[in-house]
């Protein structure tokens, strides 16, 4: 134990003490300017300024305009147009029109929207390309190998529907609006609001006309607050207010630590040739090695196009600093039996997010006094069948549920002991529900991973153990370290050489990123801050080669040289930023925290 | 002199920061589920409409937008920045493909006179067509005065005193009312369109019409041939001498051997 650790000072420890002292001779310049790490009340700049907020009184805000908050919404309407009650339901959202942040394969297993709309078929919804055809391969350099799928095997999509999950969602607005929701998108929750009583009481949404420097602009105004009994959040993974919750009522007390994926996707029009509408294709093995976790995806959508959505996942648990998800992909889309789709094709979109892969064990508690959690926000993507949506919309209708008789129950309400109601049922609703049994069952697959013989043992244990048990077997594996412990320095790995893009079938990233059209206010300060300025060269350059470099799937970050040669300083591009929360996760110091910026910024996700 | 009223002309656009794509049909651009915007140039002219109406030189902003129904949300958002009555001017979306600022420019001359405003005002150019017609051809069809390309404007007595930006510089002009003025980047900066405003707009009145109404004529005056993404740059060469480069020139037949 003691040489590990003496091995440890002398890997992690020297270079950052070597570090340290260069980079105090040479001063850190100031990056961070954002309030949330310089508050404005301490700042002489905003002495003068009116912080007065106006406010909204409303029966339920839910944060986030994705499918479990939109279906969360559309269930309460549904259930106060039924008892001819009044409720006033308001979704805020961050991307500037619904859709506009969406990211997903997606296969949607049409099982929530069969509960939420029975006859969703007539009303036009955008889930029409049914599965006609699947297939798992293992790939090798230059093998495909067809793997058996036997009946029961979660990632069989026999009765589902390939989407595309942004057109999907503008739906579920578009529904959700004439049961009389208020949507309001373009707007950023970007504050909890308590009452003295420490129950949640709403959110603010962000202030505007900040500049880059964190002083107050001309165009300065205050954002708005909404006042409501319940507050759902449904900001999808890994959420930047849910965070602050997780720690507020300690919600993660009594179960594991959330793990983390990195998605990246690609839409192309294909040659009519060479497009199968319904086919679904997932590859695990190569280009990555046994000991991480991820794999890919390709399904083929027919609409005014031959579309096919190309995908690769990648397991944040990644040990090695110099893997790079986004060369992941574009290394997967040479493989000699999968080129050719894309060689007389034409890439017209890109995009990235994290997405869960905890699972069962890694669901924390969904409920506080004021509200709750539903969707991604605390996680019930179901890992092994790739798929997430149908369990966010359940979640969601199942929250509405406990909501809607939270609210409506006087009893309840006069003797809650706090100003801010706490949905409690839904907790109990959730585990009857199926979502509770499907992710149980599943609950073993991802940990197996987490083996000597890495995705090899994962697979026997899925192909045997899952396949005979379903879950039944008595263990719960746990997940063990969290995603940003698993760096190992720099120095004991070796640097991976991707082939440079050819512009046909493989891209470089900053055109990648342009095809996101992606954009942030220049003039506001950057929402990816610093708990302290000085880390990234001191710890994550020094010992981990600056691996923030490799992750963030739209350019963000860098290290770039200094003018007069000697070192390297640490840059953020923030405005490049596509919202996928990756760094947030995944920065082994845990120095970057993620704030929601202006409203309207990010990606313009199309059908994503 | 108060009790001015002003009408703005905003066009609802392909956000700024979008990746343009060609229809594979090569007869126009995708706009399907395309994020839109308001144009930046026309988000200047409301501002500086407001701006005005907040020093009491105008009482009365009215917003217009020819288009499809989307055409609204511009709307929605002039109202949230200020103007108080909006006027939804409906062209079927196929019909918009070939309108022009030809009809345009009629539509909103007819509803200057018809609203009896003393100042028109639009953006310079919208950033989709780049065009920079509107302005110049209400101020014709009206017969009034026009200052484009502003980027100051001042109030004296019954006139405007007006800095425009020129190739050469900038040029100060006065016209008397009433006139058109177009807006340049260095006008102002847009305020943001806030929350309260915006649910304090959804109030407002914004009235639906059709260029009937008006009595013009949207019919196409042109067809649209084809629309190509422009050709592929070619990577250039770093070359590394002046010797290097005239040999190379004399290779392409550039300069004489």
């Amino acid at each position: 134990a003691t040489n590990k650790l003496q091995s440890r000072i002398f890997k992690e420890g020297l270079p950052y003490i070597l570090r340290c002292r260069r980079s105090f001779a040479t001063d850190v310049p100031k990056i961070t300017t954002h309030y949330t790490i310089h508050p404005r009340d301490k700042d002489s700049r905003w002495k003068d300024v009116n912080m007065e907020r106006f406010g909204d009184d409303v029966d339920v805000v839910i944060v986030g305009g994705g499918p479990s908050g939109l279906s969360a919404a559309i269930k309460l309407k549904q259930l106060a147009n039924a008892q001819e009650k009044e409720l006033r339901v308001c979704v805020l959202e961050k991307a500037s029109e619904l859709g506009g942040h969406t990211l997903s394969g997606a296969c949607l297993e049409p099982r929530a929207l069969n509960e939420l709309f029975p006859n969703w078929k007539d009303m036009g919804a955008p889930v029409k390309q049914e599965v006609t055809s699947e297939q798992f391969y293992f790939l090798t350099k230059s093998l495909r190998i067809p793997v058996p799928l036997l009946p029961g095997m979660p990632i069989k999509n026999h009765g589902n529907y390939i989407i595309r999950t942004g057109n999907f969602v503008r739906w579920l607005g578009e529904q959700a609006e004439s049961l009389g929701v208020e949507l309001y998108p373009g707007y950023a929750a970007s504050e909890v609001l308590y009452h003295k009583d420490g129950s949640v009481k709403g959110v603010a949404t962000n202030d505007v006309g900040i500049a880059k420097d964190g002083s107050p602009k001309e165009t300065f105004q205050r954002g708005m607050e909404f006042s409501a009994k319940v507050t759902m959040f449904a900001e999808g993974c890994h959420g930047h207010l849910s965070k602050t919750l997780f720690q507020k009522f300690d919600l993660r007390k009594n179960c594991q630590t959330q793990t983390y994926g990195i998605g990246l996707k690609e839409l192309w029009e294909v040659d009519p040739a060479l497009h199968v509408p319904g086919r679904v294709e997932h590859t695990v093995g190569w280009p990555l090695s046994k000991d991480v976790y991820g794999g890919s995806f390709i399904y083929h959508l027919a609409e005014d196009a031959p579309l096919v959505s190309v995908g690769f996942v990648v397991g944040l648990d990644y040990r090695n600093p110099y893997l790079n998800p986004f060369q992941e992909l574009q290394v997967f889309k040479t493989h000699p039996a999968i080129v050719k789709l894309f060689k007389n094709g034409k890439r017209i979109a890109y995009g990235a997010r994290a997405l869960n892969e905890g699972g069962f064990q890694s669901i924390p508690k969904l409920t506080f006094p004021g509200g709750c959690l539903i969707g991604c926000s605390p996680g019930f993507l179901n890992v092994p069948k790739v798929k997430g949506i149908h369990n966010a919309m359940k979640s969601g209708m199942v929250a509405a549920e406990a909501v809607f008789e939270t609210l409506t129950d006087e009893d309840k309400v006069s003797k809650s002991e706090t100003a801010g109601l706490d949905p409690v049922s839904y907790e109990e609703k959730i585990r009857d529900s199926w979502v509770w049994s499907e992710l149980k069952s599943v609950r073993n697959v991802r940990p197996s991973f987490h083996n000597p013989i890495g995705m090899y043992g994962g697979l026997a244990y899925t192909g045997v153990v899952y396949y005979l048990l379903r879950g039944r077997e008595p263990i719960t594996l746990s997940h063990g370290a969290p995603d940003y412990a698993r760096l190992k320095p720099a120095t004991e790995c070796k640097p991976i050489k991707y082939p440079k893009p050819d512009g046909v079938v493989t891209f470089d990233l900053l055109s990648s990123v342009a095809l996101t059209g992606t954009n942030h206010d220049h003039d506001e300060p950057p929402h990816l801050t610093l708990r302290d300025d000085s880390v990234p060269m001191a710890r994550n350059f020094a010992v981990f080669d600056g691996p923030e470099q490799r992750f963030c799937p739209a350019g963000v970050y860098e290290y770039v040289e200094t003018e007069d040669g000697r070192g390297h300083r640490f840059q953020i591009n923030a405005q490049n930023c596509i919202h996928c929360k990756t760094c947030d996760i995944k920065d082994p110091s845990q120095n970057i925290n993620w704030v929601c910026p202006q409203g309207g910024g990010g990606p313009a996700y199309n059908g994503m | 002199m108060s009790g001015l009223r002003i009408l703005v002309g905003c066009k609802r656009v392909i956000d700024y920061a979008v990746k343009i794509r060609v229809k594979p049909d090569k007869t126009g651009v995708v706009t399907d589920g395309v994020k839109h915007s308001m144009n930046p140039f026309d988000e200047i002219a409301v501002e500086e409409a407001v701006r005005m109406k907040e020093k009491k030189i105008v009482s009365e902003i009215v917003a217009v937008s020819c288009g499809p129904t989307q055409c609204q949300e511009v709307l929605r958002t002039a109202l949230a920045m200020g103007a108080d009555r909006a006027i939804h001017v409906e062209v079927d979306a196929a019909t918009y493909e070939n309108l022009q600022p030809l009809h345009v420019a009629k539509i909103i001359a007819k509803i200057a006179q018809e609203e009896k405003v003393d100042i028109v005002v639009t953006g310079k150019q919208a950033i989709d067509d780049d065009a920079n017609q509107t302005g110049q051809m209400v101020a014709a069809l009206l017969n009034w005065p026009q200052a484009t390309f502003a980027s100051k404007i001042e109030k004296t007595d019954g006139e405007l005193k007006v800095e425009r930006e020129i190739d050469g510089g900038l040029e100060t002009i006065k016209v008397k009312l009433p006139a058109v003025f177009t807006s340049d980047l260095r006008l102002n900066e847009p305020r943001y369109a806030t929350l309260p405003n915006i649910m304090k707009a959804k109030k407002k009145p914004l009235v639906k019409k059709t260029p009937t109404d008006f009595g013009v004529d949207v019919t196409a005056r042109q067809t649209i041939l084809k629309v190509e993404e422009p050709a592929v740059r070619q990577a250039g060469s770093k070359l590394a001498s002046a010797e290097e480069l005239v040999t190379k020139l004399r290779e392409a037949g550039l300069i004489p051997s």
